[in-house]
């Protein structure tokens, strides 16, 4: 059966790790990185559960920097 | 495990798969402002409805004093940079001499209902085919947090340590239902943007605000209730929660005006 | 087509001259004595014939930021006031000359300090060439003491304006704005075209077009390495503007002793007193900068080597006089001679005064 699947690119450098997007998501799919950090220091966000991604763009819109691309597909 | 995510992933990650992404008309500079300010979706939701009118060669924006000061950075449009609280003035001239484009105003609390009172209620009362965009965070961002106009009673700032004292103070400043009540606006609005639902309907009723503008219905004022993380001295997350909490009950969402 | 003269007050002719040299908008308050300009052009409606905008703003700041957002946009656009609505436009002033945006002020001054008095005076010398708001800029400043100067200086503060990217002003009087006197009116320029302006006005935030970046009209820049050179630009322009824009008049000086160095309605009063002067033998010119800023600083130091004294005569307290000790650099004696507060002196009064300072 074909599952709606989604991902999210993340630009990093522009990422301030500012959490709203992770908060924002509704199958915990992002997280701060725990030990990396872009150019400014700050931990940015990654998808820690990609499988869990439906491709809704929460992230996107409450997202302040513009960082996050959205994909979705069936799969 | 790994190779099949990826391989997963890219799959999705195709053109044709795309849902969001930054608008075109914001630009690759990064932002200054701090992380989790709500300035950033705000600047988005412009681009965006600018571009989604296809309005982007006729429109000029008017980047106030305060932490938007550089928003002509950031979305690739003209600009002027006004002087503080006189972005209505500035944005009259320009749209009086230039009918045919879109102009709008990006102005803080302290530009807006403190230093450009007049300038506002005027611009209003004229009804100005212009676009006022109000964000509200009940704090002055840029010069480190300091009391503004629509600071809580009670609320701590560097400039009332101790709280909002309403007697030495007087009260928060609900500048968007005085602005209601002027015959020359059309539109006046609180939204916010803690929320994917709340991104999404501040973008509907910001799209109309421009609209307005180049209906010549008058002036359209949409009031950001927003958050400063660092000014209130908490994470975004907390800010977002305070702001439901403490600000909302204050400055409550919603249309105050919305002429059709 | 023969010469159409009018009889017009000074403050009428600022206001004609504006809608026929095409001027795009005016933003002004109501304050004495300069009212008649924002009267008249309301009276005139340009806004059904030329398609000029004239619109009455909620204060002096207002009006002037106004100017700023059309003048951003590469359109002529102007206000007028007189001195306590000029302080408060100094904000924006200032804003205009660090953006570089073109543009005309008019004061019809009145005497001051604060609130002071309805009646004509020239106190706002200073705040003219010396600054006014703050930081380092100047303004192109003319100084009419005609009506037929009222309507002329319109087209060439514009002109001045636009070639240099800065604000200029007319600096006039209550004397020179009240009066009645014959003025030939310019005849009618169209007002330029979207293409005119885009053309000449590049830098204008009139819409970004895809072939360009975006056009930022500000005065802001936190890099105080690049703030530096935007000032140092600023002082080229300006060094410029003082080559090859000063303009005077020079009104029986070839054999003069003594000269009269006034400007607006001060020079006028000076013709008299020259006349009487004369008529007694004594040999006194008048120097009259039209130009207050760039100030004729060249010509008042030729004539330092041929006369005996100067007398800077001002309806002030002595402030045009430092430019002309400026440029006399010791040469000869240079003395002030003025009165205060809204009164006027008489040509026998100048010529009293002269003999008393200088002889």
């Amino acid at each position: 059966m074909a599952k709606i699947r989604g991902a999210v690119v993340v630009n990093t450098e522009r990422c301030k790790g500012c959490n709203l997007c992770v908060v924002a998501c509704p199958t915990q799919v992002l997280e701060l990185h725990p030990r990396e950090v872009n150019d400014k220091g700050y931990h940015y966000v990654y998808m820690k559960q990609p499988d869990a991604c439906i491709g809704c763009a929460s992230c996107g819109y409450v997202c302040p920097d513009g960082c996050l691309t959205i994909y979705k597909a069936k799969i | 495990m790994e190779t099949i995510e990826k391989t997963d992933l890219s799959q999705i990650i195709k053109p044709e798969n795309l849902v969001y992404a930054k608008p075109e008309l914001m630009n690759d500079n990064p932002m200054h402002y701090c992380p989790g300010c709500s300035h950033g979706v705000i600047h988005k939701l412009i681009a965006e409805v600018v571009e989604e009118m296809g309005m982007a060669e006729k429109t000029i924006g008017v980047s106030p004093v305060g932490c938007a000061v550089f928003a002509y950075n950031y979305l690739d449009i003209d600009w002027e940079e006004a002087a503080h609280g006189r972005a209505p003035a500035v944005a009259t001239g320009i749209k009086r001499l230039n009918k045919d484009k879109m102009v709008f105003t990006y102005q803080g609390d302290g530009d807006l209902a403190a230093i450009g009172t007049a300038e506002t209620i005027h611009a209003a009362n004229r009804g100005e085919n212009i676009v006022i965009i109000f964000v509200n965070n009940a704090i002055y961002g840029m010069t480190g947090g300091q009391m503004s106009p629509t600071t809580l009673e009670g609320m701590k700032t560097s400039t009332c340590p101790h709280g909002r004292d309403i007697e030495l103070n007087g009260y928060p400043l609900k500048i968007s239902d005085l602005l209601a009540l002027l015959d020359g606006t059309c539109l006046v609005t609180r939204q916010s943007v803690h929320t994917p639902s709340a991104v999404k309907k501040a973008k509907r009723t910001l799209r109309k605000a421009f609209e307005n503008s180049m209906a010549g219905k008058g002036t359209s004022v949409v009031e950001f209730v927003s958050t400063c993380s660092s000014g209130w001295k908490q994470t975004p997350e907390q800010s977002n929660n305070w702001m439901v909490e403490h600000v909302f009950p204050s400055y409550p969402l919603g249309d105050l005006k919305n002429i059709d | 087509m023969s010469e159409e003269i009018s009889l017009l007050k000074g403050n009428e002719a600022i206001a004609h001259a504006a809608i026929r040299y095409g001027v795009d908008g005016y933003f002004g308050y109501p304050i004495t004595p300069q009212s008649e300009i924002l009267e008249t052009l309301t009276l005139e409606r340009p806004w059904d014939t030329t398609g000029m905008v004239v619109l009455q703003a909620e204060s002096e700041v207002a009006a002037i930021n106004m100017v700023y957002g059309g003048a951003g946009t590469g359109k002529r656009v102007m206000t007028s006031s007189s001195s306590p609505g000029v302080s408060l436009k100094q904000e924006g002033i200032s804003y205009m000359a660090g953006a570089e945006l073109p543009c005309l002020i008019v004061n019809v001054m009145r005497g001051g300090p604060g609130l002071g008095t309805i009646q004509p005076s020239q106190a706002d010398y200073f705040q003219t060439v010396k600054g006014g708001g703050h930081g380092d800029y100047r303004l192109i400043a003319l100084a009419p003491s005609s009506v037929q100067e009222m309507a002329d200086f319109v087209g060439l503060g514009f002109e001045l304006a636009f070639k240099y990217r800065n604000p200029a002003i007319i600096l006039a009087d209550g004397i020179i704005g009240q009066m009645m006197e014959k003025v030939v009116l310019p005849p009618f320029h169209p007002r330029r075209t979207e293409s005119q302006i885009i053309e000449e006005c590049p830098w204008a935030a009139n819409g970004r077009k895809k072939s360009r970046k975006p056009n930022i009209i500000t005065s802001l820049e936190l890099d105080p390495a690049v703030m530096e050179q935007n000032n140092i630009r600023f002082q080229k322009k300006y060094e410029e503007i003082k080559k090859k824009e000063v303009r005077y008049e020079a009104y029986l000086c070839d054999d003069a002793d003594y000269l009269l160095v006034a400007f607006g309605s001060s020079a006028r009063i000076c013709q008299k007193a020259i006349e009487i002067a004369r008529a007694q033998g004594v040999k006194v010119g008048l120097l009259r900068p039209i130009t207050l800023w760039p100030f004729p600083s060249e010509i008042v130091a030729e004539y330092a080597g041929k006369v005996k004294g100067m007398l800077s005569v001002e309806l002030n307290a002595g402030q045009m006089v430092e430019d002309v000790r400026l440029a006399v650099n010791g040469k000869v004696k240079v003395e002030h001679f003025g009165r205060l507060g809204g009164i006027v002196f008489t040509p026998d009064e100048i010529f009293k005064a002269l003999t008393e300072k200088l002889f």
